[in-house]
């Protein structure tokens, strides 16, 4: 822990859904727009009671859809005011065409995606289908453990987005961590506005100065009216990707900078538990990480070398972490709450996709678990990874296709 | 003083030079519609033929500050624009959301209920050519009776128009208009007056559209009047709930009659299938409306 901490601490009893709103009020958000859908309306709620309160500045439209929510963030970014929204599972779904809208239109709004099931059938419950199927948006993807890391990550969001033009995508598992309470750290209104500075936004909306965002783009360079070379459709993606790929960079320094100004440290893409020794990495995102750490350390008590690698950022993909922490495993078990059907779980794709051309030859495992909020307990992991071994010492090093954790 | 086209304000906000079809109805109305705004205004914009007219990257036909939003969300999109003003303070700027037919009777209608529904400070315009023209002309919750689209091809539509103007009534707006291209002061005057009130303002524009209904580019402000004359477009405002017929419309009111639908049907190529009877139900729809209208205009003081 840093000693050069601003304030002293704070530690409040908060659930996800508290923590999330509190992160948006901290960080000073002027338009919020949100339709509330289980488990995501507590922040609805909390953040309307804020606004009506007086005790946050700010316009909270109360759409009528989740794609009208995340226009109204859109268009209010463009203005320049900076913006929040939250929500799960179908809302997240319907929200589609407007996630690749704000990505393409590089405005940098920041959102809560508490994660929920998606139907069919009905399934209010947990897993990341939702904001795993929304991956390839362009938006960046951060995943918390508890909530702390949902409060400090919606801040350090902010702070992300408008230093890139990319928007934000703060996930948490729904009712694990949304709608249950642990002590919260609440960081000082002071320490935030010290921290996150005033949203400037590339956009100008003035009849003084007429402009035309988002216009058809073709796909070839053209020329403007004074005859300046200006990027094609093509060119405009190319920069977005480039944004992503970047965008490594700034989340670690933003991650320090909060580290010095509050103790919390997120200078990291991914976080390790035990795994100096390790020969045997558990991977997993969100809540279901910390369940890995208990099994983990089951396994160790059964003299095993297993630590865990969890992934908080999951767009843009730390390809050389993931490498660098796997260099001396030689077996990797990744459990999935979300399924690619007719492959294997999404992480484990990306883990796969990150260390070919490394020299890591690990056997790779997938479990997928937990689906529409299935339980999972450590136990259960433990099971998991100790029949991973064991067909491993068989000679089998890979397997077609991923193992479900349920009763087929 | 009464607008002439002799008084109207000089300054262009629609350049020369766009990408709008021969003879269309909604380069006239959009250049009156900003000429009333004097430039003071940001536009949202839905995919729609407005959006050819606005150009491509990096050249623009407008002289505005617009933003161009997905199908669905033209009135969310106004509503972000209106929250975000406001949140930051910015006075003085009226927020113009403008779809057309598809992109408010059918895709839009949801959002713009809603942002009708909290009263959102800001004017929609519909400009209404009665089908999906942007994309080839298809048929619309806004396409006649009898008319062939693109999916109405041998038949044409089996269904009349739904009145989008009576649906926002029931939103308890301030003001909703209607206008026509054709009748360009008259839309100039009702955005002139819509700018002035706050609330959600909404206003239909009919827009006669040469390729998709098929006249000649040359006919487009005649086929324009004849929908008024024939009541196929009533030019009316309601104020606070209270009615008032306008410029045609009202001097046919005092005149007391309307050509036959037959003449405004039969100077189009989209109704080159229709039925005697799908002839006669409009003129019956016509009639009944303009009935109604009448009446209203005649009572809505004493109510």
């Amino acid at each position: 822990m840093n000693k050069k901490i601003a304030k002293k601490s704070n530690i409040r009893i908060l659930d996800g859904n508290q923590a999330a709103a509190l992160g948006a009020k901290l960080s000073r958000v002027q338009v919020i727009a949100a339709y509330p859908i289980t488990p995501q309306s507590p922040v609805t709620e909390k953040l309307s009671e804020f606004v009506e309160r007086g005790e946050l500045d700010a316009q909270y439209i109360a759409v009528e859809s989740e794609h009208s929510a995340l226009a109204v963030c859109v268009s209010a970014s463009m203005v320049g005011a900076r913006t929040f929204t939250a929500t799960s599972a179908h809302g997240l779904a319907y929200m589609h065409e407007m996630l690749h809208w704000a990505a393409g239109a590089r405005l940098p709004l920041v959102m809560a995606c508490v994660n929920r099931a998606m139907g069919a059938p009905w399934n209010i419950l947990n897993d990341q289908q939702d904001s795993i199927s929304q991956r390839d948006t362009g938006w960046i993807q951060i995943y918390a453990r508890n909530n702390q890391e949902i409060i400090d990550s919606v801040i350090q969001a902010y702070k992300i987005a408008e230093s890139i033009y990319v928007p934000v995508m703060v996930c948490y598992d729904g009712f694990i961590l949304s709608h249950t309470e642990m002590p919260v750290d609440i960081p000082a209104q002071e320490d935030v506005d010290k921290f996150l500075p005033p949203y400037k936004p590339h956009t100008v909306l003035d009849p003084a100065n007429p402009r035309n965002y988002n216009l058809v783009t073709l796909a070839n360079p053209r020329v403007n009216s004074e005859g300046v070379l200006c990027h094609g459709y093509m060119e405009l993606r190319y920069l977005l990707q480039e944004a992503l790929q970047n965008s490594k960079e700034t989340m670690i320094k933003v991650g320090q900078e909060f580290g010095q100004l509050f103790g919390r440290n997120y200078a990291n893409m991914c976080w390790e538990h035990r795994l100096d020794d390790a020969d045997v990495v558990i991977v997993a995102m969100g809540s279901l990480a910390m369940e890995a750490t208990v099994a983990a350390d089951m396994l160790r008590k059964a003299g095993h070398k297993v630590g865990v690698l969890g992934l908080r950022v999951f767009r843009p993909f730390p390809k050389t972490e993931v490498v660098k922490v796997l260099k001396n495993s030689c077996l990797v078990v990744v459990f999935d709450k979300n399924i690619s059907y007719g492959l294997e779980g999404a992480t484990c794709s990306e883990i796969k996709a990150a260390l070919y051309g490394s020299p890591v030859r690990a056997a790779i495992r997938n479990f997928i678990v937990g689906l529409g909020g299935r339980d999972i307990k450590a136990r259960e992991l433990v099971d998991a990874v100790n029949r991973s071994l064991l067909s491993m010492k068989e000679g089998d090093l890979n397997k077609e296709s991923p193992e479900w954790i349920c009763d087929i | 003083m009464k607008v002439t086209a002799a008084n109207l304000t000089e300054k262009e906000y629609l350049l020369p030079g766009n990408r709008t079809c021969p003879g269309c109805a909604l380069a006239l109305a959009y250049r009156h519609i900003l000429k009333a705004l004097e430039g003071q205004v940001i536009v949202t914009v839905p995919p729609s033929c407005l959006t050819v007219l606005h150009g491509m990257y990096p050249v623009t036909s407008v002289a505005i500050p617009c933003v161009n939003t997905p199908f669905a969300s033209t009135a969310a999109s106004a509503s972000g624009l209106v929250a975000g003003l406001k949140a930051l303070g910015k006075r003085g700027l009226t927020v113009l959301a403008i779809a057309g037919d598809g992109g408010t009777h059918d895709i839009g209608l949801q959002a713009l209920s809603a942002a009708a529904e909290r009263q959102t400070d800001f004017i929609y315009i519909c400009y209404d050519n009665e089908a999906y023209m942007n994309t080839g002309n298809q048929r619309s919750g806004s396409t006649p009776l009898g008319a062939i689209s693109g999916t109405t091809p041998i038949l044409g539509k089996q269904q009349n128009q739904k009145d989008i103007t009576a649906i926002m009534e029931a939103h308890n707006i301030p003001y909703i208009a209607t206008a026509n291209a054709s009748h360009p002061l008259d839309l100039y005057e009702k955005v002139k007056k819509a700018r002035a009130i706050q609330g959600t303002r909404f206003i239909h524009v009919f827009i006669p559209c040469p390729p998709g209904w098929g006249f000649s580019f040359k006919d487009t402000i005649k086929i324009g009047k004849l929908a008024t004359e024939t009541g196929w477009v009533i030019l009316y405002e309601i104020e606070n709930g209270v009615f008032r017929l306008t410029a045609a419309s009202q001097s046919i009111a005092q005149r007391g009659s309307l050509k036959s639908l037959r003449e405004y049907i039969q100077g189009q190529g989209r109704f080159k299938n229709i039925t005697e009877e799908q002839i006669a139900e409009l003129q019956r729809w016509v009639d009944a409306r303009w009935k109604r209208c009448m009446a209203r205009a005649g009572n809505s003081y004493s109510e």
